[in-house]
């Protein structure tokens, strides 16, 4: 189990590099150029060529491709994620902060989402065909159907049409002030979650309803076992193999993927950063957010194997 | 020997697409206590729903028990509240089923499996429960039982997993085991060890059985009785040594013919009964095996023949029974 874990933590490497190689290419291949654009952006027609290129130099865009890419990479072997083209701060000045809120708004969604979704996911398969069912079958499509930006438009209306208040705008880490930071961030997450828990709470249901078909829950009924027995211990340790997956996936969809929900509730987040950083073409930026996406997949993958290991018996690493 | 289990008229009809299924049609069976009795049939003849309509696990939808008494040591099983029939089932009655591959549940320890028929009934503590799990282990013949019971399912064998199965439906002592199909999934070699184990078992412990099977061969060497089963009916009755020398319908006899035998020539083909059974969804008028039988004629079209004496200890429903030739072939 240890050789497991660290061969796959091993493994990570070269996934990352290839990463790295397919986004630094496409960065090049992409028309605009950060120098001209930053220079002559504004107006600036009065910049000379002689100036573009002496930045260009500056940056190390002048040197080829394949040195570039080693040096970008012997930084990041050094923990050195390199400057941002555009405003010339350190990248991880840049993603301190926002990966912070983004990580929380994730988790706080996820853990919406599992609240909401197994339970509901369960009853439906339980009550299937009966009211409950077609209850929390409404309730879920139409969180597949509702865009979670939208959500939060109507959310915020709400506050400052009924309350007269608006979650506050600046960022406060949670252990800076929890009272803020919440009144801030759980909003964003309830909205998302929302969504995430619709997609949830139908992979529940299908599972659970899968389960209970299986040969080993007629044998807990022959025993003569409670129903909420037979539920918890032998259904839904069972069912939960479908949804964990599910719910890894869109957790690591969250971090950084949360673009326009950033957007209404005027956040902060990697999402934005992320939109932003390509709209300038800022490719040291670019190159690093993706970098940190793949290593948030790579890692909620990697997370989700070890808890199918926990849950199932049968599956073995070695 | 007392009676019991009593099934009196059972009816349990499935609906599906529309379709109305008699599954099990006015089937009447007893088992008197500590004697094995045997159902046998071909697939879909209803000998597993009887089990599980005794067992109260017909699932609705689609399923449901039209009518009928299922007398278990006096009470009428199909009236008790679901709470009280929880109570009974596992308790007093257990169940082994078909697929010992997929009847333990994979992610749940055997210990856990056996002990919670326990905590369920006894309200056992652990060590206790403990105790008399490793104690049934041994009864059923798993060596090694300490280290085994801390094992998931996937680590045993087939025939191992069986013998797990019957473990968990001894170890709250019932009285009445029963067992559907349970060689069926198991290899030819591991089929005769574990009914050799159950009738032991059965017979030490006093435990009566009832024994689905399609295997005559297992019905001869572990039935004291034998009710045979036809498209949701049962068509015949009797002690196993009577119907295997004088079977008093065409049907059993048309299943002992068409058993393949060693001390036969090679040469000599097998007699199978030609034709399927019929569809339980448009049952014909008369008997359900007209099509099929030999012998029919007039009378078979038009009314269904009930069960009645035939010969010493033996029912038959078949309008016929005293002419058919008996002298296998």
């Amino acid at each position: 189990m240890y050789g497991y874990i660290i061969r796959r933590i091993l493994l990570m490497i070269p996934t990352l590099v290839g990463v790295a190689l397919i986004i630094f290419v496409l960065m090049r291949m992409i028309p605009g150029d950060i120098v001209v654009l930053r220079l002559r952006g504004e107006g600036g027609a009065q910049v000379t060529d002689e100036m573009i290129a002496t930045e260009r130099r500056r940056l190390g865009l002048d040197k080829p491709m394949w040195r570039q890419f080693n040096d970008w990479m012997l930084g990041i072997a050094k923990g050195d994620l390199g400057t941002s083209m555009w405003t010339g701060r350190p990248v991880i000045e840049e993603l301190d902060n926002r990966f912070q809120l983004s990580l929380q708004v994730a988790l706080m969604a996820t853990l919406v989402a599992v609240l909401l979704a197994i339970p509901l996911g369960t009853m439906a398969a339980l009550r299937q065909d009966r009211w409950p069912d077609y209850v929390v079958r409404v309730f879920s499509i139409a969180g597949i159907a509702t865009p979670a930006f939208w959500l939060g438009i109507l959310m915020i209306l709400a506050f400052l049409i009924v309350f007269k208040w608006m979650p506050p705008i600046k960022y406060t880490p949670i252990w800076v002030d929890p009272v803020a930071n919440l009144s801030q961030l759980i909003w964003p997450a309830l909205a998302t979650g929302y969504r995430y828990s619709a997609v949830a709470t139908r992979m529940t249901r299908s599972a659970v309803l899968e389960v209970f078909r299986e040969d080993y829950i007629r044998t807990a009924r022959a025993k003569g076992l409670m129903e909420h027995i037979i539920i918890n211990r032998h259904a839904l340790k069972n069912a939960m193999l479908p949804v964990i997956t599910v719910i890894g996936f869109e957790f690591a969809f969250l971090i950084g993927g949360l673009v326009v929900t950033e957007q209404v509730f005027n956040l902060n987040g990697l999402g934005k950063l992320f939109v932003s950083a390509v709209g300038t073409t800022d490719y040291v930026l670019v190159q690093a957010l993706v970098l940190v996406s793949a290593f948030t997949f790579i890692i909620t993958n990697f997370v989700v194997d070890l808890l199918y290991a926990w849950l199932d018996p049968r599956i073995h690493y070695r | 020997m007392g009676r019991l289990l009593e099934v009196r008229n059972l009816k349990t009809r499935f609906y599906t697409q529309g379709r109305e299924i008699h599954a099990v049609d006015d089937v009447s069976l007893h088992v008197d206590e500590g004697e094995t009795l045997a159902v046998v049939g071909e697939s879909g003849c209803g000998k597993s729903v009887t089990a599980l309509s005794i067992m109260g696990l017909i699932p609705w939808p689609p399923g449901k028990i039209l009518g009928g008494e299922v007398i278990f040591q006096g009470r009428d099983l199909l009236a008790l509240a679901p709470q009280e029939m929880r109570q009974v089932r596992g308790r007093e009655i257990g169940m082994v089923f078909q697929e010992p591959m997929t009847s333990l549940n994979p992610v749940l320890t055997i210990e856990r499996q056996l002990t919670e028929t326990l905590e369920a009934h006894q309200a056992m503590a652990p060590a206790a429960a403990r105790e008399r799990a490793l104690e049934v282990m041994g009864q059923v013949g798993i060596p090694d039982a300490p280290t085994r019971l801390l094992q998931y399912p996937h680590q045993y064998s087939g025939g191992m997993r069986q013998r797990v199965m019957i473990a968990m439906a001894l170890i709250c002592g019932p009285k009445l085991i029963l067992a559907d199909e349970p060689t069926t999934a198991l290899d030819v070699t591991i089929q005769a060890q574990i009914l050799a184990l159950m009738k032991d078992l059965s017979r030490r412990l006093g435990v009566a059985m009832i024994l689905i099977t399609h295997n005559l061969g297992v019905v001869a060497r572990y039935a004291d009785r034998v009710n045979v089963m036809y498209a949701g009916r049962v068509i015949e009755r009797g002690s196993a040594r009577a119907l295997y020398a004088t079977p008093r319908h065409p049907y059993t006899l048309g299943l002992l013919r068409s058993v393949p035998r060693l001390d036969r020539s090679r040469k000599q083909r097998l007699d199978p009964i030609e034709g399927q059974p019929p569809d339980l969804g448009a049952l014909p008028q008369g008997c359900r095996f007209r099509a099929r039988c030999p012998y029919a004629e007039k009378t078979c079209a038009e009314t269904d023949p009930p069960l009645v004496p035939a010969g010493e200890g033996q029912w038959s429903a078949c309008w016929k029974w005293e002419h058919l030739s008996t002298k296998s072939a």
